[in-house]
C-alpha cells in the first residue's frame, strides 16, 4: 500500500498514449499514466510511482518550501535564546 | 536520488529531532499512532525511535493490507490456483503469507503456477502472452493500490482480454481507523496519517478524527524528515490544544485527492456490505468488490470459491498488536513459536507488519550500544 | 526453495541436518573451504554448485560464475586455487551453441584466474529439469603464507573491510529474468578476487582474522554468520557502504535491502585495527581494489548481531536473510 518512489519521466511510448518510461536513479520502467489523465505529465516531470502507475506529479515548489521549513527548525528558538542572553527581562545587570 | 536524498539529510534530521525534544513536554507521555504499515517500516528502517525522546511512544496501526487479510481468503485464492490452467499472480508481499495448506510459494513448490508481479499491469501482460492460460491476479492493498487494479480491469475489458481475472481483497483505511478509535482499550493522542493512500483519497476523509474525536492528524511522507516534521506538527497542535488535519506531504498529497483515481475506482468497484479483517473482525463498508459490469473479470464470479473461514489460534494475539494495545514483544508467541521464518500470524510475515518489523530491525538492540555509534569507522 | 537462498534456512539445513550426520567431529565453525592434511602438506579444498537463471546475463554467465566462485571460496579461506574439477548436469534439449558458449566462457575465466581444469563429469537429465544447466565444482589450493582464517580470533575493535560496491550481481540477475520489466546499465560483478586477497595477505597477513565472500544472502547474511561464530557484535556505518546508483534505485523501487543482495566479485575481511589503514591503502593501489572501504568494526554489543548505524544516531538490526529477497509494494 505504501511503497512509492519518485521518478522522472524520460520518454513517452509512441503508440500508447497512457504509457511512459520513468527513470529512478538510472533504473527504467514502463509506467502507466492513466491516473493522471486530468493533468497529464510530460517528459521531464517527476511523478510518484506505485505498482507501475503514476499516482501524482511531484511539486518541486512544495518540496522546496518543505526543505526551507525544515532548515528553519529551531532557529526561532535560537533567536529567542540570544535575546534572553541580553538579560533585559529580569532587571538584571543588562549588557555592559 | 532526487526527492529522496534531501529528506534523509543527517544534519536536518538532527535539527528536527532537537526540535521534537524541545517541544515534547517532559511531564507528558505522548501516544502517537502511525496508521500505515509503510510508516512502521520506515520508522524501523531509519532507526527513528533512537532520535525521539522516551516520552513519545509510537503505536503501530493496522494499515498493513497483508496483515489484515484473513487466512481464509488466501486459501480461497489458492483453491482457484489449483486449476491446471490458472496462473496465480500476486505481489511479492503475498508469497510467504501462510494459508491453511501453505503459502503461495509452498504451493508453487508443489506444482501450482505462482508468479510474482510488480504491477497488476504485468499480470495482464502475462495473460496477453499466455492465451491458453487464465491469469488470476490476487489483489491486495488499500486505496493506494485499488485505482491501479481498477485501471487494469478497465484495460482488460476494453481490449477484450478474457483470460484474466482479479480476486479482489482491496480494503479501505478509514473504517480501520474508526475501529481503532472505537476500541475500548485504546488511548491515543494523535495520528500520523497515511501518506500514499492520501494521494488518492486526499485529506478530507480524516477530518472527523480531528473534529469528533479531538485528535490531531498529520498526513506524512515516508522519509525520515517527513516523519519527524509530522511529529513536530503534531506536538505543536497538542501543545496548543488544537486538533485539525494538516498535510505534511504536500509535495505529493493533494488536499482533494486524485479525482481520476477515485473515478476509476468508482467505475470498477463498489463497497462490500461487510468484510472480515484479521484481528479486527467484521467491519461494514470497509472493502471493495468488483461491480457486476466487470463480472467477467471477477475471479469470485468466474470460479467456485470455497468461502473458507479460518480462526486464528487463540494464543496468537495479532488482534491486540494490530490495534496497538499490545507491543509485539508482549505477545506470548513472539520470538518463540512465531518468527519471520515460521510465522503464526500475518503480522510476522509482512515485513511492514509490526511484529516482523520489530523482530527484523529492533529486538536484539541493546540500549547500551546506541551510544557507541560515534566510534565506528 | 528457502533452503537454497543462503540465509537462515540454508544455515539450519547445514547445521541441523548435514553437520551432525555427515561432518567429522569438529568444533570449528563451518567455512567456505576446508583444510586437509595429506602426508604433512596442508591442502585447501572447496566445493560449490552453480544454479542461475538466466544462464547468461550482463557481465557474465554460469561458466564464469563457476570458475570465479570456486577461486573466491579458496581465496577467502586463505588459499590460492591451483586446480579444479567440474561436473555438468545438462538439461535434455539444451542447444549446443549455448553449451559451447559456456565452455568458452569457462576457458577464458580459467585462464584469467590462473587455475587449471583437470577433470570432470557430465550427466544429462530430462527436459524440464536443470534449468538448462547446473555446474558443480571442486577446487583445491595451496594455503597462502601468514594467513590464518578463524572467526574465533576476531576481537572487539577489529575493522570490517569491504572490497567494493554491493548488489551488482543480484540486481543484474533479477533484472535479467525480465519478470519485473526493469532496465538498467548494470552488470554482474563476477571476477576472481585472488589478486586482491594476495595483496591484502602481503600487506596485512598476520592482521587478517577472517574473510568471506558475500554471495547469496548478501553482506548482512555473511556478517551475521560471523557475528554468531565469534559471538561479538558487528556495527556498520550505513553511509560507508558503497553501492552503485542503479542498485540503490532498484532496491528502493522494489523495497529490497541491498545488504541482502548477492555479490560475486567482492569480499569482506576482518582486519586488526593496526593493519587496517595499510591494508586499505594497498588495495587502493591495486587494480580492482580502488573502491575498497572500511564499513564498520567489531564491538562487544550487540552480541551475535549486526547493527547498522546512521550519522544522525539512528540504528537498526540487519538480520540474516530468510528465503530469497522478494520485491514488495507495501
Amino acid at each position: 500500500m505504501c511503497l512509492a518512489i519518485p521518478g522522472k519521466i524520460v520518454d513517452l511510448v509512441p503508440e500508447q498514449a497512457h504509457l511512459c518510461t520513468v527513470e529512478v536513479a538510472g533504473v527504467r520502467r514502463r509506467v502507466d499514466l492513466g491516473l493522471l489523465q486530468e493533468d497529464i505529465p510530460v517528459p521531464g516531470d517527476w511523478v510518484l510511482i506505485h505498482v507501475g502507475f503514476a499516482m501524482t506529479k511531484i511539486s518541486e515548489q512544495d518540496a522546496l518550501e518543505q526543505m526551507h521549513l525544515l532548515s528553519m527548525l529551531g532557529e526561532a528558538e535560537q533567536a529567542m535564546q540570544e535575546i534572553r542572553g541580553y538579560g533585559l527581562e529580569d532587571g538584571g545587570a543588562g549588557v555592559s | 536520488m532526487r526527492y529522496v536524498d534531501e529528506f534523509r539529510d543527517p544534519e536536518l534530521i538532527t535539527k528536527a529531532a532537537d526540535e521534537i525534544h524541545r517541544l515534547a513536554d517532559t511531564g507528558r507521555h505522548y501516544r502517537i499512532m502511525e496508521v500505515c504499515g509503510g510508516h512502521t517500516h520506515a520508522i524501523y528502517r531509519f532507526g527513528l525511535k533512537d532520535v525521539l525522546p522516551s516520552n513519545i511512544e509510537l503505536i503501530h496501526g493496522p494499515g498493513c493490507p497483508v496483515c489484515v487479510l484473513p487466512m481464509g481468503r488466501i486459501d480461497d485464492g489458492l483453491a482457484v490456483a489449483k486449476n491446471a490452467e490458472v496462473i496465480f499472480a500476486a505481489f511479492g508481499d503475498m508469497m510467504r503469507v501462510p494459508g491453511t495448506h501453505g503459502s503461495p510459494f509452498e504451493h508453487k513448490a508443489r506444482g501450482t503456477d505462482v508468479r510474482i508481479v510488480y504491477s497488476p499491469a504485468d499480470a495482464l501482460q502475462i495473460a496477453r502472452k499466455n492465451p491458453d492460460k487464465h491469469v488470476m491476479f490476487f489483489a491486495i492493498g488499500f486505496e493506494t493500490t485499488a485505482p491501479s487494479t481498477a485501471l487494469t480491469l478497465m484495460r482488460a475489458r476494453s481490449e477484450g482480454i478474457r483470460n484474466f481475472s482479479v480476486f479482489c481483497n482491496h480494503v479501505t483505511i478509514v473504517p480501520a481507523i474508526r475501529a481503532i478509535l472505537d476500541s475500548p482499550d485504546m488511548r491515543l493522542d494523535a495520528f500520523i496519517g497515511p501518506g500514499h493512500v492520501s494521494t488518492v483519497i486526499g485529506c478530507r476523509p480524516y477530518e472527523w478524527i480531528a473534529r469528533n474525536e479531538g485528535k490531531p492528524v498529520v498526513t506524512s511522507g515516508f522519509e525520515p524528515l517527513d516523519l519527524l516534521q509530522s511529529i513536530v506538527m503534531l506536538l505543536r497542535q497538542l501543545r496548543a490544544g488544537e486538533a485539525k488535519v494538516e498535510n505534511q506531504y504536500k509535495r505529493v498529497v493533494p488536499w482533494e485527492g486524485n479525482r481520476a483515481a477515485l473515478k476509476a475506482m468508482a467505475e470498477v468497484f463498489q463497497l462490500r456490505p461487510y468484510f472480515e479483517w484479521r484481528g479486527l473482525g467484521f467491519i461494514s463498508q470497509s472493502a471493495l468488490k468488483i461491480r457486476d459490469e466487470y463480472a467477467g473479470w471477477d475471479a469470485e464470479q468466474r470460479f467456485p470459491i470455497p468461502g473458507t473461514r479460518v480462526t486464528d489460534p487463540k494464543a496468537a494475539q495479532c488482534g491486540e498488536v494490530l490495534k496497538g494495545v499490545l507491543k509485539p514483544a508482549q505477545c506470548k508467541l513472539f520470538g518463540n513459536e512465531c518468527t519471520p521464518e515460521h510465522p503464526i500470524g500475518a503480522l510476522m510475515v509482512s515485513s511492514e507488519g509490526s511484529c516482523a518489523a520489530y523482530y527484523n530491525y529492533e529486538h536484539r538492540k541493546a540500549a547500551a550500544m546506541v551510544t557507541s555509534i560515534s566510534s565506528v569507522a | 526453495m528457502a533452503h537454497g537462498a543462503g540465509g537462515k534456512a540454508s544455515r539450519r539445513l547445514v547445521e541441523g541436518l548435514f553437520a551432525p550426520l555427515l561432518f567429522a567431529e569438529s568444533s570449528e565453525p563451518l567455512g567456505d573451504a576446508a583444510r586437509v592434511n595429506i602426508n604433512g602438506t596442508s591442502v585447501a579444498i572447496t566445493t560449490d554448485s552453480f544454479v542461475v537463471k538466466p544462464l547468461k546475463f550482463p557481465g557474465g554467465s554460469i561458466g564464469e560464475l563457476a570458475v570465479n566462485g570456486t577461486m573466491n571460496d579458496l581465496a577467502v579461506s586463505g588459499a590460492r586455487g591451483e586446480a579444479m574439477v567440474v561436473t555438468f548436469i545438462l538439461e535434455e534439449g539444451l542447444p549446443l551453441p549455448v553449451l559451447e558458449a559456456e565452455i568458452r566462457a569457462m576457458a577464458a575465466a580459467l585462464q584469467r584466474a590462473g587455475i587449471a581444469l583437470i577433470g570432470g563429469d557430465t550427466k544429462v537429465v530430462e527436459r524440464g529439469k536443470a534449468d538448462g544447466m547446473y555446474i558443480t565444482t571442486t577446487g583445491i589450493g595451496r594455503p597462502l603464507q601468514h594467513v590464518t582464517i578463524d572467526a574465533r580470533s576476531v576481537r572487539a575493535g577489529d575493522k570490517i573491510l569491504l572490497s567494493g560496491p554491493i548488489g551488482d550481481h543480484g540486481i543484474t540477475i533479477l533484472l535479467a529474468r525480465g519478470e519485473l520489466d526493469l532496465e538498467a546499465d548494470l552488470a554482474s560483478d563476477t571476477r576472481c578476487i585472488l589478486p586482491l586477497i594476495e595483496v591484502l595477505a602481503g600487506e596485512a597477513g598476520p592482521g587478517i582474522r577472517w574473510m568471506r565472500d558475500p554471495t547469496r544472502g548478501g553482506v548482512a547474511t555473511t556478517l551475521n554468520e560471523l557475528a554468531r561464530d565469534c559471538r561479538l557484535g558487528i556495527v556498520l556505518s550505513e553511509e560507508e557502504i558503497p553501492m552503485r546508483n542503479e542498485v540503490r534505485g532498484a532496491c528502493e523501487l522494489l523495497g529490497l535491502d541491498p545488504l541482502h543482495i548477492a555479490n560475486e566479485g567482492q569480499f569482506l575481511a576482518v582486519v586488526a585495527p593496526e593493519y587496517a589503514d595499510a591494508a586499505l591503502n594497498a588495495l587502493h593501489r591495486t587494480e580492482g581494489g580502488e573502491d575498497a572501504v572500511i564499513i564498520g568494526e567489531v564491538q562487544t554489543e550487540p552480541a551475535c548481531a549486526v547493527l547498522v548505524t546512521t550519522r544522525y544516531g539512528g540504528s537498526r538490526i540487519a538480520d540474516m536473510l530468510v528465503g530469497d529477497p522478494l520485491p514488495r509494494i507495501c
